[in-house]
């Protein structure tokens, strides 16, 4: 009558859903630049539909992390381990073998810019499924229905024609998420996404961000939005001089950090938010 | 004096209408010449500038050579190298191919050095979210980079395309007849210098001008579009 097996739950490695380890995982991974290491050493293990938090001050090297998880900077040391397998980024050159390694590995990873970085010869529709089609193969009217329906629930459909320069920097960075949502990733990586963004467009891509994460995305999010970081994210890290200095519940990290440095770096973003309008441009 | 005058300016349009097929067909050619050559440039511009940004060293530094060779030698003895130097080492071809190559050659490392401008005025950014998504280097380059650069490259592009176009008027010193070459033949049966350069030049000058025409729309479709 019942034909659910038993054992389920411990089935094996081969089934993520049933043994859910990590769906990413750094292992003292390190980068230098030149002669300055700007990683010195992270590890890091990401369940699935976690959404970490990833905070510290600019130089501190979070960008650079995030930038390594999908090999946009090639790590100089350490391990990266996504989905069960360990990621082989030493390697590197013209060999054709490697390239479609590690193309697979980042049409599994999205990730979505401070600068959008939408591509200004495309209109938005287009934007969205050239990767889908080019990349993953789908037919281009599968691709296409699939791309409405994710401009629709972002109230976009009507600007499917539109060319990025002629949308709003919200929409713009809300279109950018969309269009790496749909390669269907297993991870979302957000790098200072609504850093260039006016005040007032900020709340409708937090928003959205917030959507995604409710709805199961796992995520890593560098970000300086501390608010959300502490309403949205399942874990806070603080990284400070290339090293987690803080690492725990969102909540804790946010708003009681045991770390000197992190209480003060609270401080200065805190203050600075709250800072008069009238303060000087970002370097 | 004024009738003179008067029966030189008649026999000048006579003769105007009697070698004007004559004339057209060496701009026709000279026109197919000037297209062979800029396929050309472009397809040798176009590697040379992705060649000359490799990350590799051994792929960099022969394009590195050949734009220095070329920008640093003048054309002519480049086509003098090409239709009476290589038959030395074995290599013959006709003036119309030896040309083409020379010109095509020339012309690439210009055009090399107005895509490199143009790629690196690209933000960085749009390379990063099209690898981010996958992209492989040949998708990221053909659907991403190279059609943008091609907005931003197409009045320097239409300038060293119309140089182009004048410098075929080099091949007449290998015997290609075009459009030079041509009118020096028949000044030298008429020895009338002045209207046939003259009528040269004006056909030059409508060519060149399609040209900046051409691209002036090309460049007004590019602007609706984004």
């Amino acid at each position: 009558m019942t034909e659910a097996p038993p054992h389920r739950e411990s089935s094996g490695p081969g089934d993520p859903t049933r043994s859910p380890g990590p769906l990413l995982e750094l292992v003292g991974l390190h980068k230098t630049f030149d002669q300055t290491e700007v990683l010195r050493g992270i590890s890091l293990a990401v369940m699935p539909g976690e959404v970490v938090a990833i905070i510290g001050a600019s130089g501190s090297g979070k960008s650079t992390l995030l930038r390594c998880v999908n090999l946009l900077e090639r790590p100089t040391g350490g391990e990266i381990i996504f989905a069960g397998r360990p990621v082989d980024y030493a390697v590197h050159g013209l060999f054709a073998r490697q390239h479609r390694r590690l193309r697979e590995l980042r049409s599994q990873i999205g990730m979505v810019f401070q600068s959008y970085n939408l591509w200004p010869h495309k209109t938005v529709i287009e934007n969205v499924v050239e990767a889908p089609i080019r990349v993953r193969g789908l037919p281009r009217r599968t691709a296409i229905e699939r791309a409405e329906d994710l401009l629709a629930t972002i109230g976009l459909e009507e600007k499917r024609d539109e060319y990025p320069a002629r949308l709003s920097g919200g929409q713009q960075q809300r279109v950018a998420i969309v269009r790496a949502l749909a390669m269907e990733p297993k991870l979302m990586l957000f790098d200072e996404v609504t850093s260039a963004l006016d005040p007032e467009l900020v709340g409708e891509v937090l928003e959205l961000m917030e959507r995604l994460a409710k709805d199961g995305m796992t995520m890593l999010v560098v970000t300086h939005e501390i608010a959300f970081a502490r309403d949205v994210s399942t874990r806070a890290i603080y990284i400070d001089q290339g090293v987690i200095a803080e690492e725990g519940r969102a909540s804790e990290v946010l708003t009681a950090p045991r770390n000197e440095r992190t209480r003060q770096f609270l401080g200065r973003v805190l203050h600075a938010r709250h800072a008069p309008a009238a303060r000087p441009s970002r370097a | 004096m004024i009738e003179d005058w008067g029966q030189a300016a008649g026999d000048t349009w006579s003769s105007l209408v009697a070698y004007a097929p004559g004339f057209l067909s060496a701009s026709w050619l000279a026109l197919q010449i000037s297209i062979l050559v800029i396929l050309l440039s472009w397809a040798c511009g176009l590697a040379a500038a992705l060649g000359k940004i490799s990350p590799y060293r051994f792929i960099r530094w022969p394009f590195q050579f050949y734009v220095w060779f070329v920008r640093g030698t003048p054309t002519l003895i480049q086509i003098f190298i090409v239709y009476f130097g290589l038959p030395q080492v074995g290599v013959r071809m006709s003036p119309f191919v030896a040309g083409v190559i020379a010109l095509g050659v020339n012309s690439g490392a210009y055009v090399a050095e107005i895509v490199r401008g143009g790629l690196l005025a690209i933000p960085k950014g749009q390379t990063e979210s099209s690898l981010a998504l996958g992209m492989s280097y040949w998708q990221l380059m053909s659907r991403i980079i190279l059609p943008q650069v091609v907005r931003i490259i197409l009045p320097p592009i239409t300038n060293e395309a119309t140089t182009t176009l004048k410098n075929t008027s080099l091949l007449s010193t290998i015997t290609v007849v075009e459009l030079t070459l041509h009118a020096q033949i028949v000044i030298a049966r008429t020895f009338r210098p002045f209207d046939f350069y003259i009528v040269a030049a004006v056909l030059y000058l409508i060519m060149t001008t399609l040209l900046t025409h051409l691209s002036a729309r090309l460049e007004r479709h590019y602007a609706r579009r984004q």
